[in-house]
């Protein structure tokens, strides 16, 4: 029996799992479903920053399109160190495909004009 | 190396006024500071009042110069744009015992020459209708002010830049020679020789007087401790109001400042160690209990900012000004606690009649002006005004500051002048950027980016105060 | 003088939910008036995920969440000014403001809505023992320095104070480099989303020192060591306790309070929320001035502010076409016991459809009954097996329950089970 709290929503919940993968404590589907993850093969979505090359002392901010193993956290955070774009951006473009073969692409998720 | 006929050690209050008066005359005259700013130790920690000069022992160079600085202040900051109001002490007695001290106090104001009027308890709550129910009656000093103190100084020595005096900042003498008359002062950058030398070195005033010969005196720093309250409202009190002095000081006061915050302190505790400017909770809450003594309803909740400053008292309770036993043109200028803010303007001028005048004769410069360029201050302006300076320059109409309401060009014209901010915390003493309700929360980012830019370096070397008090440590994603 | 239908202060979350709202309830005529050089407020800075859950039932980032609105805005051609700090309101709402490009301008408004949103507690306002040197900042702050600018304000960090932004900064810095030794937090819970705790702190292996602050902050020109000290029931710091951590920044997350001094001018009536009282249709006591958002009480979840700025929108588009009026004979709402307050403070119209109640706990409590009492007699009562005050409350009452309050007074409290 593991016993966590979810990250899924603000609520917080406080979930229980046993071995046979029965959850409780949810209090939605998605609950169980991040439980069933977290004991299996956890994954958090990684959001960051990318550097913005025709602007001065500028960000642009960034996500992994998809959640990432939680145990690449840093090496993933080493690929986004990496990048630079250049303004305009968009949100949902691209700045980084398929980061570490782990099926998430970096995203920009803000507008600069 | 260059030769001056005068050394100043130290650009507090006290060194600021001797500067400027020096900077009359027809001598060169530099002025070595050994932190990032002028006026940054115990003339930025105090309690910001232009005491009316009533409760000095008679005879005493405090109360002399109290007396007489006092006077000069109109002129002083109509001369260097410095905002003052003479609002008036209330000393405020709480018991029949302490309505009783008010006779002895009568008669030190009548011999110190300041005007005072005893104020009975219904006069007493119309002037401050939140004074607490037990106090009895009050001693009114009409002549006692608040003031702005970072601009006093600094615009002080930008006066006596702009008339020529050399300003050094972040150099700190570490010795003092002299051979055939002329001074060898060593800092950590350069070594100086110097006709007089005057010790106006505050809190290291002991220090320095002792790299020539052994004093008389000891140094007591004395820490005081204080609370700030946000501008929130007008009139919670109007007067500097203080309880009846004792052997410890004049106690702890309740006053508006010169910005319409409010400041309650100090606490009065002698310390070993001159440069710890740490503040604690059992001292603040004894102060607070102190204050609400005397005003019962102070709103705490408005509190945004506690600050501890540290008083050169001496062995000698009174000021030291005097030239060394060994050497005529050393000048001591030491000991200047409370009053000495007030005092300072007067100890400039003592200074200069009682000591100068006997070593040199100094001639009159034709081009002197007393007066600093006039600042804008959008603050002080009707919304006409405001949009005339707008339509010169735009930088006016964008405000940096929301809490102070400080626009971009008052912060750009102070790299304009002789002595301009080198930190987060030099701007925000000259023009309020980050001293309000968030304590440059949403400003301080902004702040910093404008001083890299004018100081032309990275936001990684821009210091909150001091060299070393860097606010950034690394930038990201190189 | 110029005259405005609407003006609103703020472009953040509050403000552009606001603004959109009024539109579609026929306000042609609105200015937003915002102090940054964007639209958003501190969801520009805001670079994590977790937004959005309610609004639009998916997880975004804060850009992105604001993003969706200011595209409203502009669809809707509502008019907005950046880089404009508003210097005074008057009572009757003269709003003067001042950018680069207009300079200093004076304009009528019909009704105002406060959405300025929030500031945060520094080390002052708690009198933090010790230095005042460099190094202390507070986790905002260093937020924009990061996620902006791209500066790392600290490398070895203590975060004083469990608030969300003091956990969201823990994972940021430690994802960009910074070493962050604990989080220390005065009370016995923290002050958090849960959520927040596990994957900020637990997934980092950063230490939640709960009953414990910081008794001095050591330094000269930069914070150097930070003292932490546990403390007693009464907040005191209990010698012998100590714990000493060599650091360069405290990072102080020790709350946040509503940004609105423009409002001390005008007696407005404020709360101990340090925002202003409002009536239920978030109007002050100041005819026409309503507030929202992080300025009128702080939230934990954005989608709630904007939801809250809406229901002001709606309301100002009311009182500008003269369908609601402050009477000044209003039912006095009342935190009771456990409560530390609630939204709105002041009820003018019982006849809603439904109203909604905002408030949090004062302490975690367990399984406890909301009670909701007019002159002695229950109104209503909410079962609720766990609250918390980092979590904000929203309990509404119906028609039906709304005309059982028969007195001038409502009070809310907890009562156990």
């Amino acid at each position: 029996m593991k016993e966590f709290v979810c990250i899924v929503c603000p609520r917080g919940c406080r979930l229980k799992i046993d071995d046979e993968l029965n959850v409780t404590g949810n209090s939605c589907p998605r609950g169980a479903n991040y439980a069933k993850e977290e004991v299996t093969a956890p994954k958090r979505i990684i959001t960051s920053t990318v550097r913005v090359n025709n602007r001065e002392n500028l960000l642009v901010s960034v996500k992994t399109s998809i959640a990432v193993p939680k145990g690449m956290m840093f090496e993933v955070m080493k690929e986004i160190n990496k990048i630079s774009v250049s303004a305009p951006t968009h949100i949902g473009d691209i700045a980084l495909s398929n980061v570490l073969n782990t099926g998430a692409d970096i995203v920009i998720t803000k507008e600069i004009k | 190396m260059c030769m001056y006929d005068f050394i100043i050690i130290g650009a507090g209050v006290v060194g600021a006024f001797i500067a400027r008066k020096l900077s009359r005359y027809e001598t060169n005259v530099l002025l070595i500071e050994k932190e990032n700013d002028v006026g940054n130790v115990t003339s930025n920690a105090n309690s910001a009042i232009i005491h009316s000069g009533y409760d000095p022992v008679p005879g005493t160079l405090k109360a002399k110069l109290n007396v007489l600085g006092n006077k000069m202040y109109d002129q002083v900051c109509s001369d260097l744009d410095v905002k003052m109001e003479k609002i008036g002490s209330l000393t405020v007695a709480t018991s029949e015992e302490q309505m009783k001290m008010f006779d002895e106090l009568l008669i030190r104001s009548k011999v110190n020459g300041v005007e005072v009027r005893l104020v009975n308890q219904d006069e007493l709550r119309k002037m401050e209708p939140n004074i607490s129910p037990n106090a009895l009656g009050a001693l009114f000093a009409p002549s006692a002010g608040i003031i702005d103190p970072f601009n006093l100084v600094i615009h002080c020595v930008e006066n006596a830049v702009d008339n020529g005096v050399t300003l050094k900042l972040n150099e700190e003498v570490s010795s003092i020679e002299e051979k055939d008359g002329v001074f060898f002062v060593k800092t950590n950058k350069n070594t100086y020789q110097g006709k007089i030398v005057i010790n106006a070195a505050g809190l290291g005033s002991e220090k320095v007087a002792r790299m020539i010969e052994d004093v008389d005196w000891n140094l007591i720093p004395r820490k005081g401790e204080y609370f700030v309250l946000d501008h929130y409202k007008k009139g919670f009190v109007n007067h500097t109001i203080f309880p009846l002095p004792s052997a410890k000081g004049k106690g702890v006061l309740v006053s508006p400042t010169s910005s319409g915050d409010y400041i309650v302190g100090p606490s009065s505790e002698p310390v070993e160690d001159a440069s710890d400017f740490s503040t604690d909770l059992f001292t603040l809450n004894n102060v607070k209990a102190q204050a609400l003594d005397l005003v019962p309803n102070i709103p705490f909740v408005h509190q945004i900012r506690v600050f501890s400053g540290i008083r050169p008292t001496t062995t000698r309770h009174d000021f030291i000004i005097e030239s060394s036993d060994k050497y005529k043109n050393f000048i001591n200028v030491a000991g200047i606690e409370s009053p000495g803010f007030v005092s300072s303007p007067a100890i400039a001028e003592y200074v200069f009649d009682n000591i100068i005048s006997k070593l040199v004769s100094l001639k009159e410069k034709a081009n002197y002006n007393p007066k600093v360029r006039p600042y804008v201050c959008l603050n002080d302006l009707s919304s006409e005004e405001r949009n005339f300076y707008i339509n010169k320059n735009k930088d006016y109409g964008t405000m940096i500051c929301s809490c102070e309401k400080v626009s971009l060009g008052e912060i750009k014209d102070l790299f304009t002048r002789s002595v301009p901010p080198r930190s987060i915390k030099g701007v925000k003493r000259r023009v309020r950027a980050g001293y309000g309700k968030c304590q440059g929360g949403f400003c301080s980012p902004k702040v910093a980016l404008i001083l890299a830019k004018k100081l032309n370096c990275s936001p990684l070397d821009i210091n909150y105060d001091n060299i070393g008090s860097n606010v950034l440590l690394e930038e990201v994603k190189k | 003088m110029k005259e405005v239908s609407l003006v609103i202060i703020g472009g953040g979350s509050a403000g552009m939910a606001a603004a959109i709202e009024a539109k579609k309830n026929g306000v042609d005529d609105i200015l937003i008036l915002e102090k940054d050089n964007d639209l958003g407020g501190i969801l520009n800075q805001c670079i994590h995920n977790g937004f959005g859950l309610t609004e639009f039932k998916e997880e975004l980032s804060g850009p992105e969440y604001l993003s969706r609105f200011v595209k409203q805005v502009e669809e809707l051609h509502i008019p907005y000014r950046l880089n404009s700090l508003v210097l005074n309101i008057t009572k009757d709402k003269v709003v003067t403001y001042s950018n680069d490009k207009e300079g200093v301008v004076c304009l009528k408004a019909k009704a105002i809505i406060f959405a300025t949103g929030c500031y945060e507690r520094g080390a002052g306002a708690i009198s933090l023992p010790g230095s005042r040197c460099s190094g202390i900042i507070t986790a905002g702050v260093a937020q924009k320095y990061l996620n902006i600018h791209g500066y790392l304000a600290g490398k070895r960090v203590v975060i004083l104070g469990s608030g969300d932004i003091g956990l969201i900064m823990a994972r940021r810095l430690t994802l960009e480099g910074a070493k962050v030794l604990c989080v220390s937090e005065i009370m016995p819970y923290s002050n958090g989303l849960n959520r927040n705790i596990a994957q900020c702190l637990n997934d980092f292996n950063i230490p939640l020192y709960l009953s414990r602050s910081v008794s001095k902050v050591i330094g000269k020109n930069r914070v150097e060591k930070v003292i932490l000290s546990q403390v007693d029931e009464k907040m005191q710091f209990i010698p012998g306790t100590e714990m000493e951590f060599e650091c360069d920044t405290l990072l102080l997350s020790i709350g946040l309070i509503p940004y609105v001094s423009l409002l001390n001018n005008i007696d407005c009536e404020m709360s101990s929320t340090k925002g202003a009282k409002v009536n239920d249709y978030l109007e002050t006591n100041i005819d026409g001035i309503f507030a929202c958002g992080n300025c009128l009480h702080v939230h934990d979840v954005v989608d709630f502010v904007t939801d809250e700025g809406r229901e002001a929108g709606r309301n100002a588009a009311l009182y500008i076409k003269g369908l609601i009026k402050n009477s000044n004979d209003h039912i006095t709402v009342t935190n009771g016991n456990g409560i530390g307050y609630v939204v709105p403070q002041k009820i003018e119209n019982l006849d809603h459809e439904s109203l909604t109640f905002k408030f949090r706990v004062r302490k975690p409590v367990n399984n406890v009954r909301v009670v909701f009492k007019s002159n002695e007699t229950e109104v209503a009562s909410f079962i609720r097996p766990v609250l918390i005050p980092s979590e904000m409350v929203m309990l509404k009452l119906n028609k039906e329950q709304l005309s059982k309050i028969t007195s001038k007074e409502l009070t809310v409290s907890l009562e156990e089970r």
